[in-house]
């Protein structure tokens, strides 16, 4: 088995304003996906990114926002086990960030001291 | 009072006051000696079985064996000159030591002792069966023959076992006290872990004898009452897993019929769900939601309580499934999978749950082909039947042959009449 990184990006979207029951079914979702990789066993850990941040530059920079200049925000990511890139490709399907207009990045994690 | 009187006093006293004694005794010697602890209370009650047999029952068997307790161990102290001089060393530095040691047998020393030594045993240094079986013998005063029965094996085996575990603490050099605030969380999840395993063994256990699964519940429960019972050990994670084990043990009379055959959730009477226990639950449960921490104890809990509802709600599914998408987050098991697939199914429907069962990975498991044979029930019922086909050919025990074939017997019935 090796680890592979799923990285959740979707657009900034400023008049992004969901409502209560919105976000509540959003979480859900979620978390109904999470829990379908979960109950394979192969989560390996999940977090979900807040939009506290700021951006480092050279010569001591720093920039307000995690987004500052993108157009992509990440907004979480999972690190799953898998056979391969296709098995994680397989995991990453109905992600419910793929109906929301984001899209998942499958990556391969290589380790540092490997 | 005649011979048999006698006897069920001194099981029952032996069952309440081994423990306290011990722990107190333990306390003042340091883990080290542990043994001389044992033989010290044993001596104790040998000699309680001998007198009261003679002479009849004191007035208070209770002082009388403190008393015998305290002179007992003078009596070693005298006896025992290189024990007393390394423990007396031991003291020095801890307390003054007159003349004579003095055994202190307050019910609030009964107590302190009782539950510094509950976090003495339940160590990560020796293994979690080992750390269970010294609980049933020091915390709990069961006998060796007891925890043999529990365990579906031989007194040699435990006593070994016990025995490799208190090497353990001695070498390691354990010492009997409450940790410091800073291990407490991390040192409470092994003292917790335990209990859980405790109470399991008795929810779940091989053995046979009904009232001796019950007492291992309880004595979960009552150890737990201790952590509880303390303000510093009294955090929302304990509460959590006491409402768990509230829960769980309401349902004990209704979960096996009079021959100890195990009856299935949604074929129990609820009327024999004990209330009081379940009213206890949502006390635990509600004193479990002070902080922000959410633990497995705290999604097993609430999982429980869904369980223990008797009315119909209509979030009961919805919310049980994300307890389990949760529970999986925090630690993959098994048995958490195939119930997250099953509260999928009463949410989503069997079509989704079957295509997420399919994933599941879980071809040795007969509960997953159980799983899979109740999914299939009505969508396919040529594939259920061959579903728990094999879940009767991997299946071990007789409650679950039993309920396996009762289902193939419904699904071939209809077949036929179809």
């Amino acid at each position: 088995m090796k680890e592979f990184m799923m990285i959740f990006k979707s657009e900034i979207n400023e008049s992004f304003g969901p409502s209560p029951e919105q976000m509540q079914s959003n979480i859900q979702q979620w978390m109904d996906w999470f829990g379908g990789i979960a109950a394979q066993g192969k989560i390996v850990h999940a977090n979900r990114l807040s939009f506290e941040g700021k951006t480092l530059k050279t010569n001591h920079v720093i920039t307000d926002g995690p987004y500052a200049e993108v157009k992509e925000i990440i907004g979480g990511y999972v690190v799953v086990k898998a056979a391969n890139l296709d098995e994680a490709m397989k995991l990453a399907e109905g992600c419910p960030i793929l109906s929301h207009g984001g899209h998942v990045e499958v990556r391969s994690i290589v380790p540092m001291n490997g | 009072m005649d011979n048999q009187n006698e006897q069920a006093l001194i099981t029952q006293l032996f069952k309440t006051e081994y423990r306290k004694i011990i722990a107190v005794l333990c306390k003042l010697f340091g883990i080290v000696h542990i043994e001389i602890a044992e033989d010290i209370t044993n001596d104790t009650f040998l000699l309680a079985t001998e007198t009261w047999g003679l002479k009849g029952i004191p007035e208070n068997p209770t002082a009388w064996l403190y008393a015998v307790a305290k002179n007992k161990t003078k009596d070693y102290f005298k006896r025992d000159r290189t024990f007393s001089e390394k423990i007396v060393v031991d003291f020095k530095e801890n307390q003054n030591l007159s003349e004579e040691i003095q055994v202190d047998l307050s019910i609030k020393n009964i107590n302190d002792s009782q539950l510094q030594m509950i976090f003495a045993i339940c160590n990560p240094i020796i293994p979690a069966e080992a750390q269970i079986g010294l609980a049933l013998r020091i915390l709990c005063g069961f006998g060796i023959e007891e925890i043999a029965e529990a365990f579906l094996t031989n007194k040699e085996t435990i006593n070994k076992r016990l025995f490799r575990a208190k090497e353990k603490l001695r070498t390691e050099n354990i010492t009997i006290e409450l940790p410091t605030e800073r291990d407490l969380n991390i040192r409470l999840e092994t003292v917790l872990a335990t209990l859980y395993l405790l109470f399991n063994e008795g929810y779940h256990s091989r053995t046979q004898k009904n009232h001796l699964r019950k007492e291992l519940c309880l004595e979960a429960m009552r150890l737990n009452y201790f952590l509880l019972d303390n303000e510093t050990t009294n955090k929302p994670i304990v509460n959590a897993l006491m409402a768990l084990m509230c829960y769980h043990a309401s349902r004990f009379d209704a979960r096996i019929n009079e021959i100890g055959e195990p009856i299935l959730y949604d074929q129990q009477d609820k009327s024999l769900w004990n209330e009081e226990l379940i009213t206890k639950g949502n006390y635990y449960l509600l004193q479990s939601a002070k902080g922000n921490e959410v633990s497995k104890f705290h999604l097993e809990a609430n999982i429980a309580f869904w369980h223990s509802t008797k009315i119909d709600n209509p979030r009961k599914w919805d919310n049980i499934l994300q307890a389990y998408n949760q529970l999986l987050l925090i630690e993959y098991s098994p048995i958490a999978a195939l119930n997250r697939t099953y509260a999928l199914a009463q949410v989503k429907g069997k079509q989704i749950a079957i295509v997420e069962a399919e994933k599941l990975n879980l071809s040795k498991n007969h509960f997953y082909y159980s799983l899979l044979g109740n999914l299939y029930t009505n969508i396919d019922n040529a594939k259920a039947i061959e579903n728990y086909e094999i879940a009767l050919n991997l299946a071990r025990t007789n409650a679950d042959l039993l309920s396996i074939s009762n289902y193939l017997y419904y699904l071939k019935e209809r077949k036929h009449n179809n």
